[in-house]
């Protein structure tokens, strides 16, 4: 019983984790249809952000998580600019071909300029304290990350539902070009919904790297891909489905992580993927888009 | 417009002229040349580049499981192929499985099972996995390709894979030119399959789906066939990287390299497989050879140029890939093929251009 209840609260911090990246793979398919193969590695590099700001320069950890934020949301919005701006009118597949070759040069930059080493990531004393529930014992961090993501996700939810931003965005999703011509300006949405994205990718790296201790040049391409497969499964373009979507992956992968089959848990995630979109293709939360001849 | 017995002509040259090419290197430079190293490698991955070209370029289907593909091809390959009097020594962790202990076969048949493998996994997975639209497919055999490494390297396999250790080991063709000939004929397969009616009905599909449905063509059918064939060379290609080795693990095939190759195809352009080969053969010379130096630091005089260190030479790629999808579109070669009318006529312009400014210059 207490293995469950540990594991279930593993699940659900690692599972919180991946719904906070996942929702940005959703916002930004649900507005450019474009898988961001990038997002995993924006992720990985604020994992080394974050590592500069506190072993390298000695900034307490309040003011660094701020700096880290501001760093990704500003690489987040640059990639945007540079990669994806230029193909708006693009085939699909250069765009993807565009989003896969800024995954590969962020993993050979971070590889050339921190060497393909890992690097131990810094502990926020507070955060790694553990905390002891009846027979359960398990570090701060846990607790603290599905309580900040269902914040987060709220937050976000009220954002996209309530503001005039985020009915902008919610247009532009629907429909590109009509939004275009009610005078939504479809450049600052997209930016807008980079930066959400890149911003809570960056507070999901800490938390992700805090209970691992350290960061490599391509620790951002399996959760990556895990957090694609929990959007996926949510329903692509659903905030309350990533975050589901997150929770169940997270939950699954923990269970089979402490079973006989632990070394299957990766490869079980895909096979849910697979599973999923035949079974399911909008996932569990997606509209229904039907293709017009 | 050139004439018809001119353009054979010249293709007859150019073909002796590589022909020429590779003997020359195979006689006259040291094993460890790089000249050598250059040629096999670049034929190697010209023939991965043709296999993905046929899947994304001419049909359309963006797959990203090529490094899946080539990791079965590189095991089966060399599980076939090493010789059983070394075996105990590759599985001395492990100890090998029974069945596999006497089994060795000669390196023709088993390159054909390793393709013939990698056929089969393409088509068990092509027959859910190819109803999914373009960037779907290419997360679910993205995933299929990390399930392939994941599997080879785990524990109820370590009798047969060697587990994380990986197989060392593997023999090659005995001479030089073996690696060209497989190449070469796997290539001209390819280039007399697109020429054929499937080949056109994959452009079909991959210019409009629902039109070329509409021709007649049998979608599911058509798509299946190209993932098959494209994996059976996507892992012949794997089994011969093995053999250039000698040694594999589940790490050498990694999405990295499925990235690289699909760089190669972007450079040589999508759907033209002169363009792959050629690009295939320039950027692993620049990777191998030319663009060496980045990775090492330089001095000039005593003044320490910036930049350079271990890892720049992949961020330079990773850039010209980049600055190819951005602003070249269509690669070197677009989706045309190389002729010599287009030699040619570029030569024309050239030279018409140089005349024309020379006469404005003049004025």
């Amino acid at each position: 019983m207490d293995a469950f209840l540990q594991n279930c609260l593993t699940g659900i911090s690692i599972g919180s984790i991946y719904a906070l990246i996942a929702i940005g793979y959703t916002m930004v398919y649900g507005i450019l249809r474009l898988i961001n193969f990038a997002h995993g590695d924006i992720f990985m590099m604020a994992g080394y952000f974050m590592i500069i700001c506190m072993t390298d320069m000695m900034i307490p950890w309040y003011i660094s998580i701020v700096i880290v934020i501001v760093a990704t949301v500003l690489l987040g919005v640059c990639i945007e600019k540079v990669a994806y701006k230029p193909l708006r009118t693009a085939p699909r597949m250069s765009v993807m071909i565009s989003a896969i070759g800024v995954s590969y040069f962020l993993q050979n930059f971070a590889t050339y300029l921190f060497s393909a080493q890992p690097k131990s990531y810094p502990t926020i004393g507070f955060l790694s304290k553990s905390v002891q529930v009846g027979e359960i014992s398990t570090t701060l961090v846990t607790f603290v990350t599905p309580i900040l993501t269902i914040l987060l996700v709220i937050g976000l939810v009220m954002l996209v539902k309530k503001t005039k931003v985020g009915m902008a965005m919610r247009a532009v999703s629907r429909d590109f070009e009509t939004a275009q011509l009610m005078g939504i300006k479809i450049n600052s949405v997209i930016s807008f919904t980079f930066a959400i994205g890149c911003a809570l990718a960056a507070i999901g790296s800490v938390l992700y790297f805090i209970p691992r201790s350290s960061v490599y040049p391509l620790a951002g391409s399996l959760p990556g891909l895990k957090c694609f497969v929990a959007a996926v499964f949510g329903g692509i373009g659903s905030i309350p489905g990533a975050l589901v979507g997150g929770f169940l992956i997270g939950l699954s992968e923990t269970f089979i992580k402490a079973s006989a089959f632990s070394e299957f848990s990766d490869a079980f995630t895909f096979i849910i993927l697979i599973v999923v979109l035949l079974c399911l293709p909008t996932g569990l939360f997606g509209e229904k888009i039907k293709e017009k001849v | 417009m050139l004439q018809k017995k001119t353009k054979n002509i010249c293709t007859a040259a150019a073909l002796v002229l590589l022909a020429v090419v590779i003997v020359c290197v195979g006689q006259f430079t040291s094993s460890t040349s790089m000249l050598r190293t250059v040629l096999q490698l670049g034929a190697i991955y010209a023939l991965l580049a043709v296999s993905m070209n046929l899947c994304n370029g001419f049909t359309g289907l963006f797959s990203l499981g090529q490094a899946g593909f080539m990791t079965l091809g590189a095991y089966t390959y060399a599980i076939l192929t090493i010789p059983v009097e070394s075996r105990a020594g590759v599985y001395y962790l492990y100890g090998v499985a029974g069945w596999l202990e006497k089994l060795e076969l000669p390196i023709p048949v088993a390159l054909l099972v390793a393709g013939l493998v990698a056929a089969l996994f393409a088509f068990l997975i092509g027959l859910p996995v190819l109803r999914l639209k373009s960037d779907y497919l290419a997360i679910a055999t993205l995933g299929f390709a990390e399930v392939v490494r994941i599997v080879t390297a785990s524990s109820p396999l370590n009798r047969v894979t060697n587990g994380s250790l990986g197989l060392t080991m593997i023999p090659g063709f005995s001479s030089y030119y073996g690696i060209f000939a497989v190449v070469i004929l796997c290539i001209a397969i390819i280039v007399l399959l697109i020429n054929s009616t499937y080949g056109r009905a994959f452009k079909a599909i991959r210019d409009d789906e629902i039109a070329a449905e509409a021709m007649g063509i049998n979608l599911s059918q058509h798509k299946q066939m190209s993932f098959v064939i494209s994996s059976f060379f996507a892992a012949i290609g794997g089994a011969l990287m093995a053999m250039y080795m000698g040694a594999i693990s589940s790490t050498t095939f990694t999405i990295a390299v499925t990235y690289f190759i699909l760089l190669i195809v972007v450079i040589g352009g999508m759907g033209s497989v002169t363009g792959s080969v050629i690009s295939a053969l320039l950027v692993i010379a620049s990777r191998e050879w030319w663009l060496r130096f980045l990775d090492q630091p330089m001095f000039i005089g005593s003044f320490k140029v910036p930049l350079l260190k271990t890892g720049f030479r992949m961020v330079v790629f990773s850039v010209i890939l980049m600055v190819v999808v951005l602003l070249f579109r269509k690669g070197i070669m677009g989706e045309r093929e190389f002729n010599w009318d287009g030699i040619y006529s570029f030569f024309k312009r050239l030279f018409s251009k140089k005349k024309s400014g020379k006469g404005v210059q003049a004025k």
